[in-house]
């Protein structure tokens, strides 16, 4: 196991290596630039920048400045926040988004495998019935809808929480919810198929035909090789949520991460976009290790070598 | 939990007046900042030599007083006692360090044009004059400064109260480096000292006990919140969390029109104006009569009331109304007939043979799209031409219209300073702002005069002469609304807050008049 492990870390290094390249090349490439205003700057003042953030000269020496600079574990600097490093906006407000992608994991998972065995387990049933239709529901409203009338319910209608912000436990209760609930409905379907087929495997009936109970077949044999697909899902799910969401932290003015995806790149702020791509893409990476291990800890068909 | 309770202090309770501040600042530096939500906090923590009042009028800041010679280009500041909020002295060596740091190219300062009135201030700043003692400013004491200009330039003293040429502590500069902006680091000279500062959430300012008026410092504590979302905007308001929005952009536009009936809406004109350039090094738009003919064919009625919706007056002059002493050119107004015929007389009788062309327009800002097509219908309508349209992302859109890689453009302009110049002189030959390849030599002799006129009234007649060249023949722009300024608050309780034409709102003239109670936490 443990070699495995070292020989996929090995592995991400040039994945990282060609992100990095595309991620820079890609943005220098790109119409437009970091520095223009609505105001037009003197061609001067717009070379010195140009100077103090590395993007003069030509784009293989931009590059390789870039690239000794990622080697010093320098993200840049950014070129929209003027006095920030890219290193001090992702620690100042990925710990938000990581809070926030946590709780929608946890929220997405477990209501998910919950609603999923439910539904399995009264297959065909009304409950089958009710739960499939909530996730049908779950999984066809954007957030850019549920967001918004969640808002109006609970927060200006009921004033059971706050509207927006964050620093307290209840800030954080809706923008969960609305970001982990459509997944949450994504791996109920997923776990209710799974399910489903697994127990309609052989290994199944010969629990059962040795007597043992429903919910002894179900939770100890079925599950567990049911969770694969899950486990498969949940793997780039887990790096997606916890690098924040443009949409939620919009609507809930969460001072996370998620909307400078985004924005960095309107502003051409390559560095930011750099780093940001970066993180992801680690994430990415090790979340698919996390499944991997996960597989053969679940499944002792799999082995790993 | 424990990533909560470290992302955000809330020991200290509700601060005394939380408003929205719109996108998250660049950066505080006041001689950096450009856009408006950087400049509302710039200009609360540093203060120059003079500053401005509610509705916009200057008044004394760091300097108690000031002379201005009879030729208009020389003004003699008096500087009063004040101190750096580390309990420095704040004397005249500090701006003529600070403007120096300000002008230096290295510091690549966005605004630093607002020093090209002094002698010699643009060569510095261009590097080509290294020398700074040439530059026409001096401290013949620690309370005195003295500064020479190249013109009369009678809107000196609004230039003045510009953040750009307020004093920094470079003492910090030179300790702290790039982190001198820093909470607990920055030393300021205003009404306010930098509390806290977190990315897309919020600055929080603490009143400045060592500010020369600091008794009349209506606040504590402000915390400006960063806000993307005008809905969220809102629905912080409604539910008393937030005590001020003051954009437009802070408005939810889908629901501008139930907003506008309640007591707490407030707009007023600001000096701003939206309008359309066009780019007249390419066919045909390098024909002034084509130019006029589109012009006329707006019925720009059209796109202020279902459009904008928020009291928006329909433009005819690329000058919005409020500028003291200044009466705009009427402009070409709205007649379809005579924009038939004017194109007719170009060569595009009903539009037939008119070459393909589109209108350039910003993504940001669902306005925009809205507008080029309601423009396109028109035309199409009171013209019979069909033009096309090109949607860009906000840089791009900027790169296109700078490099001329556009056929028409959706623009707008906010003055930076309460006189006429602020909007015309962006159309002087090779200005930056011009981006039409418009040129004409008798509208910067115009210009030119007016610079050196030292007269308030013959200098602005001037301005009109000029103005009505650029809108009324040439037409390389189509004026098509003034902008208004949109703020929520509760009239009766909020204090301070006037309809101010730059749109700007000093934070320290706010007060309470009745403290709102049952407050919710940001």
């Amino acid at each position: 196991m443990i070699p495995f492990i070292l020989r996929r870390i090995l592995f991400a290094l040039p994945v990282l290596f060609l992100v990095a390249t595309l991620s820079f090349l890609l943005m220098r490439l790109a119409p437009g630039s970091p520095f223009t205003k609505e105001r037009a700057i003197p061609a001067a003042i717009l070379r010195q920048l140009e100077v103090r953030y590395n993007l003069n000269g030509s784009l293989p020496q931009q590059y390789g400045g870039y690239l000794r600079d990622l080697a010093h574990g320098d993200l840049g600097l950014s070129t929209q926040y003027r006095n920030r490093t890219v290193n001090e906006i992702i620690g100042q407000t990925l710990p938000v988004s990581l809070t926030v992608g946590a709780a929608a994991f946890a929220i997405a998972l477990g209501v998910g495998i919950w609603a999923g065995t439910y539904a399995a387990v009264r297959h065909n049933r009304a409950g089958d019935r009710a739960a499939m239709t909530g996730a049908l529901l779950g999984i066809s409203l954007p957030v850019f809808v549920i967001a918004p009338l969640a808002i109006l319910l609970f927060g200006v209608g009921l004033r059971w929480v706050p509207v927006a912000g964050w620093g307290t436990p209840r800030q954080l209760i809706l923008p969960a919810l609305c970001l982990g609930l459509p997944f949450a409905a994504a791996v109920a379907r997923l776990m209710r198929t799974s399910l489903l087929e697994v127990l309609g495997q052989d290994f199944i009936r010969t629990a059962r035909a040795k007597g043992q109970t429903e919910g002894k077949i179900v939770y100890r044999h079925a599950l567990r090789v049911a969770l694969l697909p899950v486990v498969s899902y949940a793997g780039p799910l887990a790096a997606n949520l916890l690098t924040g969401s443009i949409v939620i932290e919009t609507i809930f003015a969460l001072p996370g991460i998620g909307p400078f995806f985004v924005n960095s790149v309107l502003n051409k702020d390559v560095f930011m976009v750099g780093g940001i791509v970066l993180l992801y893409s680690t994430l990415l990476i090790f979340f698919n290790l996390v499944v991997d291990v996960l597989y053969a800890v679940l499944d002792r068909r799999v082995r790993i070598s | 939990m424990a990533l909560l309770a470290g992302g955000c202090s809330r020991s200290a309770g509700r601060a005394d007046f939380v408003f929205v501040n719109g996108a998250e600042p660049e950066t505080l530096d006041p001689h950096i900042v450009t856009g408006q939500p950087e400049i509302r906090i710039a200009e609360s923590l540093f203060e120059g030599l003079t500053s401005r009042d509610g509705a916009g009028h200057i008044v004394p800041g760091i300097a108690e007083r000031w002379e201005i010679s009879p030729d208009g280009r020389t003004y003699t500041f008096h500087l009063r006692d004040a101190i750096w909020s580390n309990g420095d002295p704040l004397t005249s060596a500090d701006f003529l360090a600070s403007w120096q740091r300000a002008l230096d190219p290295a510091t690549a300062s966005g605004y630093a044009d607002f020093y090209s009135y002094i002698v010699n201030a643009e060569a510095y700043n261009a590097g080509t004059l290294k020398d700074f003692s040439q530059v026409g400013v001096t401290a013949p004491d620690a309370r005195t400064l003295k500064v020479t200009l190249n013109y009369p330039t009678p809107f000196f003293l609004d230039i003045c109260a510009f953040s750009t040429l307020a004093p920094v502590h470079l003492a910090s500069l030179r300790r702290w480096g790039n982190d001198w902006l820093k909470p607990g680091k920055l030393v300021s000279d205003g009404p306010y000292t930098l509390a806290a500062w977190r990315i897309n959430d919020r600055v929080v300012l603490q009143k400045n006990p060592r500010y020369w008026n600091a008794a009349h410092v209506g606040f504590n504590r402000i915390d400006a919140l960063t806000l993307q979302s005008p809905a969220t905007a809102f629905n912080l308001f409604y539910s008393g969390v937030v005590d001020l929005t003051m954009d437009k952009s802070m408005v939810p536009a889908f629901f501008i029109d139930v907003l506008r009936t309640k007591p707490y809406y407030h707009a007023h004109t600001i000096l701003g104006t939206y309008f359309y350039r066009f780019n007249v090094t390419r066919k045909p738009f390098d024909d002034p009569r084509v130019r006029r003919a589109l012009a006329l064919a707006i019925d720009k009625k059209r796109i202020v009331e279902r459009i904008t919706r928020a009291g928006e007056e329909p433009a005819g002059s690329l000058t919005p109304p409020g500028f003291t002493g200044y009466e705009a050119p009427p402009g070409l107004g709205y007649d379809p007939e005579k924009a038939r015929a004017l194109l007719a007389e170009a060569g595009y009788p009903g539009g037939k043979g008119f070459p393909s062309a589109s209108i350039l327009y910003s993504a940001t800002g669902a306005q925009n799209a809205q507008i080029a097509t309601e423009i396109q219908a028109i035309w199409r309508e009171n013209l019979g031409i069909e033009v096309g349209l090109r949607a860009q992302e906000w840089k791009v859109y900027l790169n296109s219209l700078a490099g001329l890689d556009y056929d028409m453009g959706q623009s707008s302009w906010v003055g930076d300073y309460p006189d006429p110049n602020t909007f015309l002189d962006c159309f002087v030959t090779g200005r930056g702002n011009n981006r039409t390849g418009w040129s004409s030599p008798a509208y910067d002799g115009l210009l030119a005069d007016a610079r050196r006129e030292a007269d308030p009234v013959r200098r602005m007649a001037i301005l009109r002469q000029a103005e009505a060249l650029l809108v009324d023949q040439a037409a390389p722009v189509i004026p098509l609304y003034y902008y208004v300024g949109v703020s929520l608050y509760h009239d009766g309780q909020l204090g301070g807050f006037q309809a101010s034409p730059l749109d700007e709102h000093r934070l320290a003239d706010l007060y309470w008049i009745e403290r709102p109670k049952g407050r919710g936490t940001p």
